[in-house]
């Protein structure tokens, strides 16, 4: 069947070889097995879809849902939203809890990883316990843990235990002030904005005025001030533009704050300490892939530590550690189907579970759910081969 | 020059050896290399030995020492006057337990089960001792004889006495075991034919191969098992329409496939280009030449990562339990809020319990892969 190598291909005979009369009949067979196939399974779809009444095609786009959902970060009703807002409403739920998932986990990753590299015996035996201990045991026991075994069992309304600054939380979730932005806020905005870009420029000067005459100018103060003295002074001037909504206990619910379902905090718990220990291995493979004689050669001539670290090790550490790292975030991403498991209402829930129970639909529900990862996960990886290009190192 | 010839001194007999400093060696010279060393080094042993202190005597209290061991029911494991903070509940594992193993498996079948366990033990310690004679044959056990052999314990044939069983009876660590071997029986093969179609030269059969693999690993389990449980059925006539766990099996298999052709490939990708050319020069057709030169050698380099895909599949079968299949975390789940045994530590035994049957299991074969990777990198040194 393959072709592996052949020693005539080096020769110039690889093409005509693959174009041989039986290989083009395998192939020919191949594309016919397989349309075959694909054809018997429309087929029996439409037979069995007919025997069943269940409509086909996407028209159901543009019905009213008719469910509701607990989490909606747009507008949703389910008297007048179609399931097409449904869809919008569970991908943007999954782009919370993927986003959220992906900083955390980077935060714990990356502390892990250099943890587990540190001279320190108990810093890096905890930080090695803790990748052995989560990486074996699977993501979806972990968040039933945490769902059902820690938030669920949290004290109810009643017993709501309080946080410093003025949230609680309990059994039904994580209740947090709202910060509140008045009309003049967007003045400190601005004021931060151009403090940045100020920073940014001077920072730019500061290094071309380095290599021009070798001598060193201390932007950090400077920059500090700009990006944080200055907004808050333009704060206090503007009259503190900024208040907090604070989250009032009912009788029997809620009012006011910001609430975080405790679905979605298990997902957010279980999601990041999961990959965090994977984050870990890959950033402790990318900071020993580093030869150690950089690291000599940077003393060597005479560069102190704190530069050695930035200039030699992290640049070279970034370029193996950035493709791992990045399937780990696609991974991530598509790990937060397991939402379904204790019904956060992420696309995979939204979709193919309310949505396909209610139309039935199910070629079409799990086509455009596979869709929606796809176009992720191939998004994702033309940016790594672009990344892999630009970062190769140049060789002579 | 004769007289400070004359004061040379000579020691003739060896000075007696000085013990070690003790600052530098031993318990204190360890104790100051690796956790007193500087500061920060100090502060950070100072908070972590806070934090073991904070933690770890709970945990052992909770899981150990004051953990309720046996029971008919969930009174012994509830607070008390004699108890007033009970521990894990292990009665209730123990009570569950052959529920945990085995599901609705009918009682008197049992043996079938342990059967196909002892087989498939065998089978798996054939294979992964490297020292073991004729592995060759042991994958032809693994690979034929034992699923063929599963079947006919498991599923049961009248012919031959073993009253058939139906799929929807099976649960517990036997759907888990079974989900994860049916997937690394059938992903191993096929993920190697996907891997030699990615790397062929026939465009067709590429971008079939490469479409197949680039599709599964885009998207996530959980959709590939729906697909297989909500779409599978309406692609076929109804008649044929396999059950439920097949559905699943299909989903998982399918999956694996897609990521063992990955592993496999990097395997192929690692055999020097002379082993190709010396097979060719011998007159090997392909298939020869890949079954009795390349393979051998792909498989043994790629050993290690063929078993980390493993594990992830191992701990990936869990999601099965989203589409209905009844497979250990379903059974854990459904133990859980057995009234008989409601008590506040219920369902933290029952994790805990499920936790450390994934990771005795996960560990074990990391060990193992971790091993054979030493061993390799040991033969590839000499």
């Amino acid at each position: 069947m393959a072709e592996i190598v052949r020693p005539l291909a080096e020769f110039g005979g690889r093409r005509r070889h693959a174009w041989r009369l039986g290989s083009v009949a395998l192939q020919i067979a191949l594309v016919v097995i397989v349309v075959g196939l694909l054809y018997a399974a429309a087929v029996n779809a439409a037979r069995n879809l007919a025997a069943a009444h269940i409509a086909s095609g996407f028209r159901f786009w543009d019905n009213i849902a008719g469910f509701d959902i607990s989490q909606t970060l747009i507008p949703y009703s389910p008297s007048t939203s179609t399931f097409g807002d449904a869809f919008w409403v569970g991908l943007l739920n999954t782009v919370l809890v993927a986003s959220l998932g992906i900083v955390f986990a980077t935060i714990l990753g990356f502390t892990i990883g250099i943890g587990r590299l540190s001279r320190n015996w108990l810093v890096s035996h905890l930080a090695g316990g803790y990748v052995e201990t989560i990486r074996n045991i699977p993501l979806l026991l972990q968040l039933l843990f945490w769902y059902n075994a820690v938030l669920k069992t949290l004290p109810e309304l009643r017993g709501s235990m309080a946080l410093p600054g003025g949230g609680f939380f309990n059994n039904r979730g994580l209740f947090l002030p709202r910060p509140q932005f008045a009309h003049n806020f967007r003045y400190v905005l601005i004021a931060l904005l151009v403090g940045i870009v100020v920073s940014i420029l001077l920072n730019i000067w500061a290094r071309r005025r380095l290599d021009l005459t070798g001598r060193r100018f201390q932007i950090r103060w400077i920059a500090a001030g700009l990006i944080v003295l200055v907004p808050y002074l333009v704060f206090l001037a503007a009259g503190s533009p900024l208040s907090f909504s604070f989250p009032v206990m009912g009788r029997f619910n809620v009012q006011g704050g910001v609430e975080i379902l405790p679905e979605l905090a298990a997902l957010l718990l279980a999601l990041s300490i999961y990959t965090a220990a994977f984050i870990a291995e890959v950033v402790r493979a990318g900071l020993l892939a580093v030869p150690q004689g950089q690291v000599e050669a940077a003393q060597a001539l005479g560069l102190m530590p704190g530069t050695t670290l930035r200039r030699i090790v992290i640049p070279q550490a970034t370029r193996v550690i950035v493709p791992p790292l990045t399937s780990q975030y696609l991974n991530l991403i598509k790990n937060s189907s397991l939402a379904v498991a204790i019904g956060y209402p992420d696309l995979v829930q939204v979709f193919t579970g309310s949505v396909l129970f209610i139309t039935g639909q199910a070629v079409e529900i799990v086509a455009i759910t596979m869709a929606v990862y796809l176009i992720i996960s191939l998004f994702t990886s033309l940016l790594m081969n672009w990344y892999a290009h630009a970062a190769r190192i140049a060789e002579r | 020059m004769t007289a400070a010839a004359g004061k040379t001194f000579l020691r003739t007999a060896p000075a007696e050896r000085l013990p070690p400093p003790v600052m530098r060696s031993g318990v204190i010279g360890w104790l100051r290399e690796n956790l007193f060393s500087s500061p920060f080094n100090i502060a950070l042993t100072v908070i972590c030995g806070a934090f073991l202190i904070w933690v770890v005597p709970p945990l052992l209290r909770f899981f150990l020492f004051d953990a309720v061991w046996s029971g008919n029911n969930g009174e012994v494991c509830r607070a008390s006057a004699d108890q007033p903070h009970p521990g894990a509940c292990w009665a209730y594992i123990r009570d569950w337990f052959s529920f945990f193993v085995y599901g609705f498996y009918p009682q008197g079948q049992r043996w079938r089960v342990d059967f196909f366990f002892i087989a498939l033990a065998f089978g798996i310690l054939w294979l992964a001792r490297l020292s073991a004679p004729r592995r060759d044959l042991g994958a032809v056990y693994f690979f034929i004889v034992l699923p063929i052999l599963s079947y006919v314990l498991l599923s049961g044939v009248p012919i031959v006495g073993l009253i058939s069983v139906p799929t929807t009876l099976w649960g517990g660590i036997l759907v888990t075991i079974v989900v994860a071997t049916v997937g690394i029986v059938v992903s191993l093969p096929l993920g190697i034919l996907l891997a030699f179609g990615r790397r062929s030269e026939r465009p067709v059969i590429k971008m079939f191969s490469i479409a197949f693999i680039e599709f599964v690993r885009g998207v996530p389990l959980i959709t590939v098992l729906f697909m297989a449980s909500v779409m599978l059925p309406l692609f076929v006539p109804e008649r044929f329409a396999p059950e439920k766990l097949l559905r699943a099996l299909i989903g998982v298999a399918m999956f694996a496939s897609a990521y063992m052709a990955e592993v496999v490939r990097g395997g192929l990708a690692s055999v020097p280009r002379g082993q190709y050319e010396a097979a060719q020069a011998l007159g090997l057709t392909f298939w020869r030449m890949m079954i009795l030169v390349i393979l051998p050698q792909a498989l043994r380099v790629t050993l290690p990562n063929i078993v980390n895909t493993f594990i992830a599949l191992f701990k990936d079968t869990s999601l099965v339990f989203i589409v209905g299949i009844f497979d250990f975390m379903r059974t854990i789940e459904a133990a859980r809020v057995d009234p008989n045994w409601a008590t506040p530590n219920t369902s933290v035994t029952g994790y805990a319990f499920a936790a450390m049957f994934y990771f005795v299991c996960c560990y074990g074969m990391s060990r193992y892969a971790r091993n054979v990777e030493a061993r390799l990198a040991r033969a590839h040194r000499r």
